[in-house]
């Protein structure tokens, strides 16, 4: 009963802030208001939902009198929601905080203020939702709220076609979703999740409305290949607005997929869980591989993002496809990867907490020991080792090749974060910009170091996590894992010791230990003395920035080897013959083929309709009518033919 | 009682694994020297040139950074916890369960991570053109060593190379599969290790910029802790390979002392034989173009793909 009266208090708290943004917003003083409230907000549902996921395992429920009057708006939180809300308000909160000092630098706070505890307030509704609905309703406005902050600097050209195509992908999404729903409400409309849980859907009705889900969710989750608005969108935001849509936003795509697909049609068919494992798949990979060829940090995020969301899908159509247990743990313990530590723009030297955050933030997402996104990765590869024996043939093959590209993805990832954090972090500055940029303010550096502090606290209790996870996957998969707590030392141990078994309390601690000792060995022993001197670089080092290596140059054999094919890659070096004074010129071309092959046609098409149909613009009021009556005539054709 | 003898052979695993690190190295660089012709130095030389080097001071970079700096004490103590979990004269030791082969995979991964960036760190043309390369390769190892994992998982029904190792030695047999897993792990272990044909560890001169490229402005105590941290990598694979392929002779738990003593002789000589075995071939083999190696390591990535497939067909492949 409380917990979900608690959220939608802390929601309207929100949206009051958000009213209050619009008003105070060009004032001083009125960001650090805004921002405040909806921390406390944040903080406020985080603690509801942690209460309601560790205490009762009761559902809550609250209806609101609002919205259709026959109806109501259901509000519901379950294990699923609660875990969902853990997510968004934590991100919240630490976006909400990083934005008390980030904010201040903002031009025009009036364009972000109002949204932005909307854009919150919004993403709590959508995880309330127990109907069609209000489902939907909540769905549209985070997507239109969100939609504004990506056009608050509207005067670059750029930021505004994002914008469009966002916009458009979003309501393509919303609509998908409004179908799903409608196929599964039936005839009846029975609107409320309930009755849709309760009621069996055909095998045919199932399938349409899980392929509906995927289109719509997945267009939101930035699912390959529904996935181009998304590093044009979430770049184009200010920063800690990007952090909460790709930390958080696609994470309540997922859930609205996990939703509608687990809880609300039940018993999958084998072939759509290879559907999504195969969709999962393949952004993984283009995900990560888009992301190296990226020159700009947060568009290279924006990508990972969608490698990550791959990963977790991944995850799910691996649930979907043979039930496993934990699987849909080990998919939501991936999903909390607390992306969302993205400021750059500085030097390991000028910005020692930042880059530290930083680095912490890139052996997380990239999956290493002993951070948290190693866990969920083990888990995952866990589970494919756990199925051989599946009845199908063509799971047999799909399985094992997902094995396969989730571990090149990985490999893929950890070669991107070496490139985001070396260029952008290490070596020489290579501007005026980065030789004087100073460390962030107390605000931004506290989010940051939660984050991190996060991030590595999940990594070395995974055990427990997986525990307070474990009604999340009972009520998905109707199995659990067995309790972790009670295994010594905090380990993690899916199915027996003697199979596998991962400890990153333990791991954590013997790299700590025989570092600490090497190093202390040495300096008592051997020697300590330093000695700076210019750098070595086999004799002939070069004074000027220019020489080191670039993020381009970087990626370039990665580019040579996996461009050719994935982005027809081509590059053209121009060298002048000796004597020549003009500069060697090299150009590098990378195609988007899923742009090309996709969206162009399909815009061209629309183009085209709409040219031929504005000649019904300039018709006479004598056709209008005849016009209206043979479209009467020939609906009331149909419906007699069909009843 | 017995945990104290736990704790003295797991212990004793740590130190094996440190102390017999520089050692294979140089009997490596002994063996092929005598098969150039060459006299070639002691195989014990490795340990002096890391006394030598600790003692040294180290000349820093003006512009390193703190990264630079802790960096191989992190990649050293990775790579030694990595070697220490595989199994080399006892098997079920007391941690071996803290990580399985795919953790021991990453932790190598971690190591690898910050060596790439600790060569980026000083902003030179060596260290890039090196970090480059190197995850280049590691983008196409990994994937193919995990899909080694795989097949080796599938027969032994475990990850946690304890298990596999008894499963190996008493009821696995000759499969095509296992076959095929051994032929992608030997390529990614030449890869792993930069040695002849991916990269060649003597020299980091353009044909060959890679690790040596990556680690080019190192000195003193940190190069020490660089070079052993990549002599425990190839002890790590080397005894892999013996523990997974010729896992023969290895102690079980609370065996008495003799048990121990001969798994230590036993795996004394496995390593022996493939130390002078690695030698042979980077003798007769030639390196090869950078852009060629992700055709070696793809044909690696495919013999592991393949392995698993045979077993998703039938267990008993």
């Amino acid at each position: 009963m409380q917990s979900a009266g608690v959220v939608l208090a802390t929601a309207g708290l929100s949206l009051a802030a958000a009213v209050a943004g619009a008003a105070v917003g060009t004032r001083r003083g009125g960001t650090a208001i805004v921002y405040a409230v909806s921390l406390a907000a944040c903080t406020i549902a985080l603690a509801a939902a942690l209460a309601h996921l560790l205490g009762s395992a009761e559902p809550s429920a609250v209806t609101l009198p609002l919205g259709l009057p026959w109806i109501g708006a259901h509000f519901r939180v379950d294990a699923l929601s609660a875990f969902f809300l853990v997510v968004v308000n934590l991100g919240g909160a630490a976006a909400s905080l990083y934005a008390l000092g980030y904010g201040r630098h903002e031009e025009s706070p009036g364009r972000v203020l109002p949204f932005f505890p909307a854009f919150l307030a919004g993403m709590n509704l959508v995880v309330l939702a127990d109907d069609a609905f209000a489902f939907l309703v909540s769905w549209e406005f985070m997507s239109l709220v969100s939609w504004a902050l990506v056009i608050s600097h509207h005067r670059e050209h750029e930021n505004v076609r994002a914008g469009y195509i966002y916009l458009v992908m979003a309501s393509f999404g919303t609509l998908a979703l409004l179908l799903a729903f409608g196929l599964l409400a039936g005839p009846g409309g029975a609107y409320d999740f309930a009755s849709m849980r309760a009621a069996e859907p055909t095998a045919l009705v199932g399938s349409l409305a899980l392929a509906l889900v995927l289109l719509g969710a997945g267009s939101k989750a930035g699912l390959v290949p529904l996935h181009v608005w998304l590093p044009l969108a979430h770049p184009a935001a200010p920063s800690h607005v990007s952090a909460l849509m790709s930390g958080v936003m696609t994470k309540i795509a997922i859930y609205a997929f996990v939703r509608v697909a687990f809880d609300l049609i039940g018993a999958p068919a084998w072939w759509q869980g290879m559907t999504v494992l195969s969709l999962g798949a393949s952004s993984a990979v283009l995900g990560v591989l888009y992301a190296l060829m990226q020159r700009d940090l947060k568009r290279l995020l924006a990508y990972s993002t969608i490698e990550n969301v791959g990963i977790v899908f991944l995850g799910l159509g691996l649930a979907l496809a043979f039930r496993a247990d934990g699987l849909g743990a080990g998919a939501a313990l991936n999903a909390t990867g607390l992306r969302d530590i993205e400021r750059l723009g500085g030097l390991i030297r000028r910005m020692p907490y930042t880059s530290f955050a930083f680095l912490v933030g890139c052996v997380a997402i990239t999956g290493l020991p002993p951070l948290n996104g190693f866990a969920s990765e083990w888990l995952t590869f866990q589970a494919i080792l756990q199925s051989p024996d599946l009845p199908q043939w063509a799971l047999k093959f799909s399985v094992p090749a997902a094995g396969g590209m989730l571990a090149l993805s990985a490999a893929l990832a950890a070669a991107c974060f070496v490139k985001a954090f070396g260029v952008s972090f290490l070596g020489r500055p290579r501007s005026g910009a980065a030789e004087t940029a100073r460390e962030v303010d107390r605000f931004s550096l506290a989010a940051m170091l939660a984050l991190a502090a996060l991030c590595v606290g999940a990594g070395l209790v995974p055990g427990v996590i997986l525990d307070a996870l474990s009604p999340v996957s009972l009520s998905l998969v109707a199995e659990r894992m067995p309790v972790q707590a009670t295994q010594p030392w905090l380990s993690v141990i899916p199915i027996a010791e003697a199979r596998s078994s991962y400890n990153g309390l333990l791991v954590f601690a013997f790299v700590a230990a025989s570092a600490g000792l090497a190093a202390l060995a040495i300096h008592r022993f051997a020697s300590r003395a330093v000695r700076r001197a210019p750098a070595w670089d086999c004799g002939f080092p070069q004074p000027s920035p220019i020489t080191q290596y670039t993020g381009a140059s970087f990626s370039q054999p990665i580019r040579r080897v996996f461009g050719s094919v994935v982005f027809r890659a081509r590059e053209r070096v121009e060298i002048p013959p000796p004597g020549d004074p003009r500069p060697a010129r090299i150009a590098v071309q990378l195609r988007d083929l899923v742009w090309e092959g996709l969206y162009e046609p399909i815009a061209a098409g629309v183009g085209f309709a709409a040219q031929k149909l504005n000649k019904l613009q300039f018709l006479t009021i004598r056709r209008y009518l005849s016009l209206v009556f043979v479209a009467l005539v020939s609906l009331l054709v149909v419906l007699a033919l069909w009843v | 009682m017995g945990l104290i003898a736990a704790l003295l052979v797991q212990g004793g695993q740590m130190a094996l694994v440190l102390i017999a690190a520089p050692l294979v190295v140089g009997l490596v660089r002994k063996v092929k020297a005598r098969l150039l012709r060459r006299r070639g130095p002691s195989p014990i030389q490795p340990y002096r040139d890391l006394v030598r080097l600790a003692r040294k001071e180290v000349v820093l970079a003006e512009n390193a950074s703190w990264l630079f700096r802790a960096a191989p004490y992190l990649i050293f103590a990775a790579t030694w916890v990595a070697a220490a979990l595989v199994p080399t004269f006892a098997r079920g030791l007391m941690f071996s369960w803290t990580a399985d082969l795919i953790a021991i995979t990453a932790l190598l991964g971690s190591a690898r991570f910050f060596l790439a960036l600790a060569g980026l760190d000083v902003g030179t043309g060596f260290g890039g053109i090196g970090s480059s390369r190197e995850v280049l390769i590691a983008s196409l190892a990994e994937p193919a060593m995990l899909l080694m994992v795989f097949s080796l998982a599938l027969v032994a029904g475990s990850t946690q190379l304890s298990t596999v190792a008894e499963v190996m030695s008493s009821s696995a047999g000759l499969r095509v599969s296992l076959g095929l897993a051994l032929i992608a792990l030997v390529m990614v272990a030449l890869a792993e290790n930069s040695r002849i044909p991916i990269d060649n560890p003597a020299t980091h001169l353009e044909l060959t910029m890679v690790h040596e490229a990556m680690v080019l402005e190192y000195s003193g105590r940190h190069l020490a802790m660089v070079e052993l941290a990549s002599a425990l990598k190839l002890t790590l694979y080397l005894s892999l390979i013996a523990c997974l392929f010729a896992p023969w002779g290895l102690a079980r738990a609370g065996a008495p002392a003799g048990a121990y003593l001969l798994g230590t002789a036993l795996f004394a000589g496995k390593i022996a034989i493939g130390a002078v075995l690695l030698a042979v071939f980077e003798t007769a083999i030639a390196k090869m173009r950078v852009f060629r190696v992700p055709e070696f390591l793809g044909a690696a990535l495919m013999l592991g793909l393949l392995g698993t497939l045979l077993l998703f067909f039938s267990r008993s492949l």
